[in-house]
């Protein structure tokens, strides 16, 4: 992983690097003495306590993909709230979206704030068994953009794991912003070192999707983050008048299918474009009670008893 | 390094720029780039497209130039790709560096900034309008991007919205942004506006509708278009055709050649202000 910093000179190693203030490059370098005292190469110390707190939080989940747009919130929290389901177990959500922070619409709590407490930061319940926590609940108004770049996100992805208070949760499921960057290699970085820890991959059918979802399973193996299956979302349309199928964004080189049996994974479910998910991520509302004899819900229930199954036989 | 920002010319032989946001990811933001240089280029003009989305660059794949390679003059500077014989159309992107499509480009933000520093000064253009594509979000491509333009010719920014809260909320942020850092909005547009089943005709707005044209009229903005969702237009974004020629008189073609109007006819203004 890259550890060059923002202001480095050109060719720096960066700081995790073996050559680190030792390279032609670290040469007049103002940081070279603390770099090749090898001070920058110990771990993180954070690294402790975010173990320590990840410690009450059995299986996590990444929903991850190279796309923009193609549905990781909405899929994220439809499948928390499925999980959510079984009142025997606790639930979290972790939106480390931070510039593009949509889980507190989806789950209805748009004007909720985060309080803190000596155990730290509480999440936001929406539910007996599901709670939530996202950069949208720190913000004054929902206008506010976070302009950051990539060490400052990546310091409050740290604080998110190091000081929410969720107490002891069966499952975490993170909702990451689209790329292979900062965020994912950051939430990477820590979470693998609490294990059982697993990916969802979101795509929908077309190849301008599956180009950038390619990435991301790329990225997954490169970081060695075990892939429990792909979603494929927005895979017809059904009109509500006279129930012809469209496949609007066409799978011109096979779809998720395709994707999985190239890349060899399971397809978890192909999911429907439905006006009415849409509509209920919107007003925060959960599809999954409102229309419990949809397709859509079978198929979502379907994903999140295939995610149990798969922490099941980790254990 | 700041003696080095100020000797490197931004954008040579771009006569002027538009950049293209949003904040929310799949909203259309890449073929709405292409849509517009198309039909700026079928007005006349020499158009090139940027793209800056560095982990995921669809531009090659829509304009069907996927796996050119980008040659270098010997000066060192890039030269883009050119879609079409006449040269009128050129375009470049990271998706030209990677030796296959799978490759991911797994970069932190300082990585990211020099690479966008190195794109936005190292390519001999020679186009009247240059479109930047950009990744969803507010950090470090946006925030590069803005710091290096403030030397270039930018008419402005356009943003990208589909009609949903969901996207509403982080396009607003997104405009946040823009005025933050002193960059003009042109307007907006709404994408993937209403779906006419091909069988009964009946328009279905799938992910609601009027989101785009609200928050352009509560923020003050130029509101430039609804654009309808229209399966054809997917396609050949898929397979890299040149829709605007396929279905010239599509209710799609139609609305891009209003936005254009509008965009360029700021710009002659401005032009004749200036001279």
């Amino acid at each position: 992983m890259s550890s060059v910093p923002e202001n480095a000179p050109e060719h720096c190693p960066g700081t995790n690097s073996e050559d680190a203030g030792k390279a032609s490059a670290c040469a007049g370098c103002p940081n070279q003495q603390i770099c090749s005292s090898g001070a920058t190469r110990a771990p993180d110390p954070d690294l402790d306590a975010v173990q320590e707190r990840l410690s009450s939080v059995k299986n996590k989940i990444l929903v991850l993909s190279g796309k923009g747009g193609v549905g990781k919130s909405t899929v994220t929290s439809m499948i928390a709230r499925a999980l959510a389901l079984d009142e025997s177990k606790e639930v979290g959500i972790l939106d480390i979206d931070i510039c593009g922070p949509s889980q507190p619409r989806v789950m209805g709590a748009l004007e909720e704030k985060v309080h803190s407490s000596g155990a730290g930061w509480s999440p936001i319940y929406v539910g007996e068994n599901l709670a939530v926590m996202s950069i949208g609940f720190l913000l004054n108004s929902k206008d506010d953009a976070v302009i950051w770049r990539g060490p400052k996100k990546n310091g409050m992805i740290k604080q998110f794991l190091r000081d929410v208070d969720w107490g002891t949760l069966d499952y975490l499921v993170v909702d990451t912003p689209p790329g292979t960057s900062d965020e994912h290699l950051s939430i990477v970085q820590y979470l693998s070192s609490s294990p059982p820890v697993a990916a969802i991959i979101v795509t929908t059918p077309q190849e301008v999707a599956l180009l950038d979802v390619r990435k991301e399973i790329t990225f997954c193996r490169k970081v060695n983050m075990p892939i429990i299956g792909i979603v494929e979302n927005m895979t017809t349309f059904v009109c509500p008048k006279c129930k012809t199928e469209t496949a609007i964004f066409p799978p011109t080189t096979g779809g998720g299918k395709q994707l999985a049996a190239d890349s060899n994974l399971q397809l978890l479910g192909q999911l429907p474009l439905d006006p009415r998910i849409a509509r209920s991520c919107d007003n925060g509302e959960n599809f999954l009670t409102e229309e419990p004899t949809s397709p859509a819900t079978a198929s979502y229930k379907s994903v999140a008893d295939q995610i149990v199954k798969f922490f099941e036989g980790q254990s | 390094m700041s003696v080095a920002a100020s000797s490197d010319p931004i954008l040579q032989g771009v006569g002027n720029t538009l950049l293209i946001l949003s904040g929310k990811g799949g909203v259309g933001k890449s073929t709405a780039t292409v849509q517009l240089a198309l039909t700026i280029r079928s007005m006349g003009h020499r158009v090139g497209i940027l793209d800056i989305d560095l982990c995921g660059p669809s531009i090659p794949r829509m304009l069907g130039v996927e796996g050119r390679d980008v040659l270098t003059t010997p000066e060192g500077n890039w030269v883009p790709v050119c879609v079409d014989e006449e040269k009128r159309l050129s375009i470049l992107s990271i998706a030209f560096f990677l030796d296959s499509k799978d490759d991911a480009v797994i970069w932190r933000g300082p990585k990211k900034n020099s690479m966008i520093k190195q794109l936005l000064t190292s390519v001999d253009w020679g186009v009247d309008y240059l479109i930047i594509d950009t990744p969803p979000g507010t950090s470090d491509e946006h925030i590069s991007t803005m710091e290096n333009l403030r030397s270039a010719n930018v008419l402005g920014a356009v943003l990208v919205t589909t009609p949903q809260m969901m996207a509403i909320d982080d396009v607003t942020r997104e405009l946040t942004f823009c005025k933050r850092t002193g960059i003009a909005v042109l307007g907006i547009i709404e994408n993937m506006s209403g779906f006419v089943c091909p069988n009964c005709s009946d328009c279905s707005n799938i992910l609601a509708s009027g989101g785009g044209e609200q928050l352009a009229i509560t923020s003050g903005v130029q509101f430039l278009g609804r654009i309808p969702i229209d399966p054809r237009l997917t396609q050949c974004t898929e397979l890299g055709q040149n829709y605007l020629e396929l279905f010239a008189n599509s209710p799609v073609s139609a609305v891009y050649k209003e936005v254009v109007c509008k965009l360029l006819r700021d710009d002659s203004e401005k032009m004749e202000v200036e001279h």
